[in-house]
């Protein structure tokens, strides 16, 4: 039985956000997609991919300590510029004149989480700007391709420094457990893509 | 200057307009213009959606049996009855039957999604069009908890309960850094409850966000995972076993007792909390009847839940099936999906291209080609419209038809139906719940009473549960645990050639998929949602859809603050395209209002 002491007992979810049938909004799920698949984490760490599922996330939020959220950000940056936003930065609100419950942001399941008292201690946000939201059935863009390898590096150091790091898997994972199946996987979900 | 549209709404647009419009620079929103005449009265109603879901172009070419998995990604709120929708749809075109388990254990996933989303469409969108949260820092926790005893057993209700939630609030509300619901039209003129309701309400959001967290336990177990559970052409994806003790994937006799304690507890919240609140919150509302729309005249509920596996005819199907036209509740008529003569998509008012638009296409031989064209009156640029033109292509929406009918779907469409039928488990309900609030038959015809047969589906639909539950756990027991038929996996077992339809009832309406297969593949593919019948723009007839008849002659008390438009268009549980988990560093403001 493994001994845990103080530092690995912290509950760490590392999540990854967004609608992957939007081009760029993509990042966040495809991010997580990309970690999960070359690397492997201790048990206290949990890796999700949220897709777009808005409020129905609080509860993982909940029962962690730490977070870690891939996701497109609108910081008004350059297409492809990576941006890693800690705690008390990461924006937290709710919006009552939204028009529907799907407009619902990661912001506002974050308030949530706040409000029942439930926040994660420890925030980062991963965020990449992106170059193209509109393109339906898109593929990512290429600068924001590129930032998935940098993000997951980061991710990596916070892991470590969290005292939970994780480690390149040595056997390839197989097929059965990749986090995205039946052909939404990045590589067959492009390679099969509408003609560009 | 005002004209007839043929469904009976009179349309004047020469007052002033007020756009109502979200600014964020994703698409997948809503607009909604109106013009106003001099008493600040409704009289001229646009709804423009700016999604685009050509899902086809995605899907052509793919394997059929993995379309559920591209269709749940359409949207965050309604993953699992697209996926629903869409295994419906392969099992239709390739003749593949599913056992009588998987038709429980989908029928339970799906009833799931329905009491998750109503609840959770109730309090964290809807409940604040009602209340109003800056006023429950005024209240009298002692009389708040009164207020709450006199309407509910729910144990939560001391006066310290609610004096320790106050606390809370005004913490939260007072962290700058936070600025919860800053963006709310707090002390609005049309907010009627007293500060007591509210604060009640206020404590009835939080519960509601405790608990819908267990609610959606059940997909994980029947699933596989949550979010994103798994679906399977020709049954569902969990084995059944209940000697097992927790093998990876197997359903055992104490996941099957735990979905059973959920049930249960789902049953106590919506007739504790969710019902009570929304009577309490209708008596204060009775003179606001205003947002009925077409739910009077034209409504239509595919239906679903089917009783026997297999069987989607209008007997089986627990869910009503059928059209009231006109206002004429003596008569509802049936639907078929595969007729191309009923549901029709015309795209005279749409950002498409067809090759003749005062025709509508059936889905089968739907055509999604985009078409950005503004007509002649429009203001502002192509990139900025500051005034849509509606006399031109206004909307990304197509305007879906059944026999060239504009109609209403959604819960209120279904209780009307279910009523019409003089089905006992809706008419009785809503009689009960008009009588509870001395409320005539015809206030069932508005925003309360979406809102109200909302709350009444929440409550059969947890009922459902149990019931299928049970029939389960009995099949079960007599020793059947098949819960998928493999017989037509290989595409080797399918005709060259097929096509079928899917559909379901959404928690927001009626949902149909339509696809074609040729050589194991998809050719076509066409979804039809329920806010694109609900949110869908003029057709070329001139009739005007559900949204936009629903804010006909409604006054608004401020309309720089358009609380009215909000709630009666909330009150649809609108579905537009997920995409907006784009953070930026301030917090966009959610809508922009204009008046010109």
């Amino acid at each position: 039985m493994q001994i845990l002491t103080p530092e690995n007992t912290k509950r760490i979810l590392v999540l990854g956000i967004g609608n992957i049938l939007w081009a760029d909004e993509g990042f966040g799920v495809r991010a997580v997609e990309q970690f999960h698949h070359h690397y492997a984490v201790p048990n206290n760490v949990t890796i999700l991919d949220g897709g777009t599922q808005g409020l129905y996330l609080v509860n993982f939020l909940e029962e962690a300590d730490c977070l870690i959220v891939f996701d497109a950000i609108d910081y008004g940056l350059a297409p492809g510029h990576l941006k890693l936003v800690r705690d008390d930065e990461v924006p937290k609100f709710t919006g009552a004149k939204k028009m529907s419950l799907h407009q619902t942001g990661f912001q506002e399941v974050l308030s949530a989480a706040d409000l029942l008292g439930r926040c994660p201690r420890e925030l980062a946000l991963i965020g990449c700007q992106p170059l193209d939201l509109e393109d339906w059935g898109g593929p990512l863009t290429a600068p924001v391709r590129t930032q998935i390898a940098p993000a997951i590096e980061l991710a990596c150091k916070l892991l470590a420094h969290w005292g939970s790091p994780a480690k390149q898997r040595t056997v390839p994972l197989p097929e059965r457990e990749r986090l995205l199946a039946n052909d939404i996987d990045h590589a067959n979900y492009e390679a099969r893509g509408r003609p560009i | 200057m005002g004209t007839q549209t043929p469904n009976g709404f009179k349309l004047d647009d020469s007052g002033k307009r007020i756009v109502v419009d979200p600014l964020t620079r994703v698409e997948g929103h809503l607009r909604v213009e109106v013009n106003l005449d001099s008493n600040n009265v409704i009289r001229n109603a646009v709804s423009s959606g700016t999604m685009w879901r050509g899902i086809e172009t995605i899907l052509r070419g793919r394997d059929p049996r993995d379309a559920w998995a591209f269709t749940g990604r359409i949207c965050g709120v309604c993953t699992g009855t697209h996926a629903l929708t869409s295994v419906r749809a392969v099992e239709n075109a390739l003749g593949i039957t599913i056992p009588d388990n998987a038709n429980s254990i989908r029928n339970i996933m799906q009833l799931c999604l329905q009491v998750h989303d109503h609840i959770v469409h109730f309090y964290h969108l809807h409940a604040l069009d009602w209340v109003d949260m800056i006023s429950a820092l005024n209240a009298d926790p002692k009389a708040t908890s009164a207020l709450a005893q006199s309407i509910s057993s729910w144990p939560l209700s001391s006066p310290g309960y609610f004096k320790h939630l106050q606390i809370r609030l005004t913490k939260f509300m007072e962290s700058g850094q936070l600025g919860p619901f800053r963006n709310g039209y707090w002390g609005h003129p049309a907010y009627k409850l007293p500060p007591e309701a509210n604060l009640m309400a206020v404590a009835h959001y939080l519960e509601a966000l405790d608990f819908q967290k267990d609610v959606v336990k059940i997909h994980a177990v029947y699933g596989g995972k949550n979010p994103h559970p798994n679906w399977l052409v020709g049954g569902v994806a969990c084995a059944i076993n209940v000697d097992g003790t927790g093998a990876v994937g197997a359903v055992n006799m104490e996941r099957l007792n735990l979905v059973s304690s959920i049930i249960d507890r789902s049953i106590e919240f919506v007739e504790q909390v969710y019902l009570p609140d929304v009577v309490a919150i209708s008596s204060f509302y009775k003179d606001w009847l205003y947002g009925g729309g077409l739910s009077g005249k034209s409504v239509m509920s595919y239906g679903d839940i089917p009783e026997n596996a297999n069987d989607y005819s209008a007997k089986s199907l627990k869910l009503p099936h059928g059209v009231i036209l006109n206002g004429n509740l003596r008569e509802v008529l049936p639907i078929d999906h595969g007729d191309p003569e009923q549901i029709q998509e015309f795209v005279g008012h749409s950002w498409y291209k067809y090759p003749d638009e005062t025709r509508g296409l059936h889905p089968w031989d739907g055509v999604t080609e985009p078409n950005f064209q503004l007509g002649p009156k429009v203001k502002g640029t192509r990139t900025n419209i500051k005034e849509l033109d509606e006399g031109g292509k206004y909307s990304w929406i197509k305007t879906p038809r059944w026999r060239g009918n504009a109609v209403e779907v959604g819960p209120l469409a279904r209780c009307i139906v279910g009523y019409a039928q003089g089905k006992a488990e809706f008419k009785e309900p809503a009689d009960q719940l008009l009588k509870t609030v001395d409320l005539p038959f015809a206030a069932l015809f508005s925003t309360l009473g979406r809102t109200a047969a909302r709350a009444l589906e929440c409550q059969w639909a947890a009922h459902q549960m149990r019931y299928f539950q049970h029939k389960l756990m009995a099949q079960i027991k007599a020793g059947d645990t098949a819960t998928a038929n493999v017989d037509r996996w290989k595409p080797e077992s399918w005709p060259k050639q097929a096509k079928g339809y899917g559909f379901t009832e959404a928690p927001r309406g009626a949902l149909a998929h339509w696809i074609k297969i040729k050589e194991a593949k998809i050719d076509n593919y066409q979804c039809v949602v329920p806010t694109t019948w609900n949110g869908s723009p003029r057709d070329p007839n001139g009739n005007i859809g559900a949204f936009e008849a629903s804010l006909m002659d409604t006054p608004m008390a401020d309309p720089e603050k358009p609380l009215e438009i909000l709630r009666t268009i909330h009150s649809f549980d609108p579905c537009l395209a997920c995409a907006t988990h784009v953070m930026g560093p301030d917090g966009q403001e959610l809508a922009t209002v204009k008046v010109r």
